[in-house]
């Protein structure tokens, strides 16, 4: 299979802490990548490295068969890379709908004098946004509060309208920082459906999860990071046996 | 969008209150009161540039001002004796509109990676600096004319016609503050078309994006910095048309007119009527430029109704109760007095 995304020594520290150290990693199209490690193991710090919100120590990106240009946020986005947040981030007031319409920024390309006009293209490019838009909040079964607030969804549904807003990115590569973080077990059910029918969809997956079974049951292949380091990168079966993830995860917890 | 009634007949409804509101109030008030209209206009326009920034992308600016010096004192440079040059209206108030915009450009650049209180105390220190060279630049070269400002502007002129002169229109003389305000209302029509389109649009959504949580749009691919950068041009530009028309009208200009207390009454006039939602800015520049003058004029009468002699001066009474009436309705109506749906569930929730 060909590989999507390959980390190359990314290093990262604030302070004294080392939150990534000579960190190695290669993502193959279309799996479900899982990152996994204790709290404080510095997944979430690859995330913003690899989106551009933080700058690496050392190290680099390629992607797709290019290097990655991680200087800015919205280059990342740009050559393909859409993410969620541990703690959810949304445009709390604005509407669901409007989120995700948010998220077809660079799919469309209308500016003010488009905009001010309205000519045919801006009203037809308007129209596929939002015909979009509608279409994702089906496909993650929020559509029934499409004009509700952000802020007034329930917490499962911000999670879903994170990543319907992500997918409207059209991404190459889905991040996902704990969506299941604070789902009870009939969210967690349809998460873990919604994400499997995206890798049918042919899209690509990193997902960074705490919920043991969900990550072992979803992902292809699984990383373990522990205090900044990778302990483990293989197919679950083989990760959950790993003495040294077994450690790290204070003896047995990966059960 | 008003879906119930035929949209013609509200647009027709519209204009006609318009075009008769000049003559009732100059009818029966006198035509002072027409002039209060008239400046209220303007105060509308710059409380809608200023909406783009501080309402929709949420950057607090308090040197706003300085736009509209910007825009008056390009006018006041290019129609007066001062240079003596008599450019035209219709070439000057484009150029304005430009020029303050790149100054929104200049001005905001390095302001980028602030927030909250901090772009407001730089943004404040901007509007003061644009101040202050405006009342220093007559030396060693006299440009600006300083603190006296610049006097004998050329009237603002359409096809020819100088809106200062009365005009013989249908065997009646309609006085220049008439003349003014058909043209204000027409550019304060221009600016909230302008203002609603782009709100309900692809930068819109961006503004309001950046506004709601920068770091997320930016992952959106949302390049902050020049949408940042656009929100401040658009609104610099508002606010330079403003001022090349408040030159003309005014015929004089000087720096007097464009201090931080000005910034501040715009910024009340955007955050009292309901930030972000254009009706709201619309009524929030309204009432606070017309409020004053209401105060100025009443306060006397009223005191010698009441006490038989006039107690309290009506000039400092004025401020005492604006600044009440803005206590209270912050107070009692936090999101401003006409705000958007959205923001009323935001802050009742
Ligand atoms: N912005 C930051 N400033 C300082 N320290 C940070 C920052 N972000 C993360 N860290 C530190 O880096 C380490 C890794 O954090 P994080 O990547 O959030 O872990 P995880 O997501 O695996 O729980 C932790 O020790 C954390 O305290
Ligand atoms: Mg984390």
């Amino acid at each position: 299979m060909n590989v999507l995304l390959e980390a190359v020594g990314i290093n990262k520290s604030f302070g004294g802490v080392q939150a990534l150290r000579d960190v190695s990693l290669t993502i193959r199209q279309g799996e479900i990548y899982g990152l996994i490690g204790p709290n404080g193991a510095g997944k979430t710090t690859f995330f913003n490295v690899l989106t551009g919100l933080y700058a690496a120590d050392g190290g680099g990106f390629s992607f797709d068969g290019q290097p990655l240009d991680i200087a800015a946020p919205h280059l990342v986005a740009a050559a393909g890379i859409a993410r969620t947040f541990q703690n959810i981030r949304l445009f709390a007031n604005m509407t669901a709908l409007e989120n995700v319409m948010v998220g077809r920024h660079l799919k469309s390309r209308a500016g003010v004098i488009g905009a001010v006009l309205k000519n045919a293209g801006t009203r037809s490019e308007e129209a596929a946004i939002e015909r979009r838009a509608v279409e994702l909040l089906h496909y993650v079964g929020i559509a029934d509060h499409a004009n509700a607030l952000a802020r007034h969804l329930s917490y499962g549904d911000q999670r879903r309208l994170e990543i319907a807003r992500a997918l409207a990115m059209e991404p190459k590569l889905l991040a996902l920082d704990e969506p299941a973080a604070g789902m009870n077990a009939t969210e967690t059910g349809a998460l873990r459906l919604l994400i499997e029918g995206l890798k049918n969809d042919g899209l690509t997956v990193l997902l960074i999860e705490h919920d043991v079974k969900l990550v072992m049951g979803l992902c292809d292949r699984v990383v373990v990071l522990d205090y900044g380091e990778k302990i483990a990168e293989d197919v679950p079966e083989k990760v959950r046996r790993d003495p040294k993830v077994i450690e790290a995860y204070l003896g047995g917890a990966v059960a | 969008m008003n879906t119930h009634a035929k949209p013609w007949q509200g647009i027709v409804l519209i204009a006609l209150v318009l075009a008769a509101l000049p003559f009732a109030v100059g009818l029966g008030m006198g035509n002072a009161w027409v002039r209060v209209l008239d400046f209220a206009l303007l105060y509308i326009m710059l409380a809608l540039g200023l909406n783009i920034v501080v309402g929709f992308a949420g950057l607090l600016d308090l040197g706003y001002i300085a736009f509209y010096a910007i825009g008056a004192y390009l006018y006041a440079l290019l129609a007066s004796p001062h240079f003596g040059l008599h450019w035209p209206t219709w070439a000057i108030l484009p150029l304005g509109a430009l020029v303050s915009g790149l100054f929104g450009i200049l001005l905001g650049a390095p302001t980028l990676r602030l927030r909250g209180d901090y772009l407001a105390i730089v943004t404040l220190g901007f509007g003061e600096i644009v101040r202050i060279f405006l009342n220093n630049l007559n030396s060693p070269v006299n440009i600006t004319n300083g603190p006296q400002g610049i006097a004998r502007i050329d009237p603002i002129s359409i096809a020819g016609v100088p809106l200062s002169k009365p005009l013989e229109f249908l065997g009646l003389a309609l006085p220049g503050v008439y003349l003014y305000y058909y043209l204000f209302v027409l550019l304060a029509l221009v600016i909230i078309f302008i203002s609603l389109r782009l709100e309900d649009s692809r930068i819109g959504r961006a503004w309001v994006a950046i506004r709601e949580d920068e770091v997320a749009a930016k992952t959106c691919g949302i390049n902050v910095r020049n949408v940042k950068l656009l929100a401040f041009a658009m609104g610099a530009s508002f606010g330079g048309v403003a001022g090349g028309l408040f030159a003309g009208f005014q015929e004089f200009v000087s720096p007097e007119s464009f201090s931080l207390m000005e910034s501040v009454m715009v910024l009340c006039m955007v955050v009292l009527g309901g930030m972000g939602h254009i009706p709201g800015v619309i009524l929030g520049g309204l009432l606070l430029a017309v409020l004053p003058e209401v105060l100025r004029h009443g306060a006397a009468p009223v005191q010698k109704l009441l006490f038989g002699k006039v107690l309290i001066d009506p000039e400092s009474l004025r401020m005492l109760l604006f600044g009440l009436t803005l206590i209270l309705v912050m107070l009692y109506r936090p999101a401003g007095l006409w705000p958007s749906a959205t923001r009323k569930r935001e802050l009742s929730a």
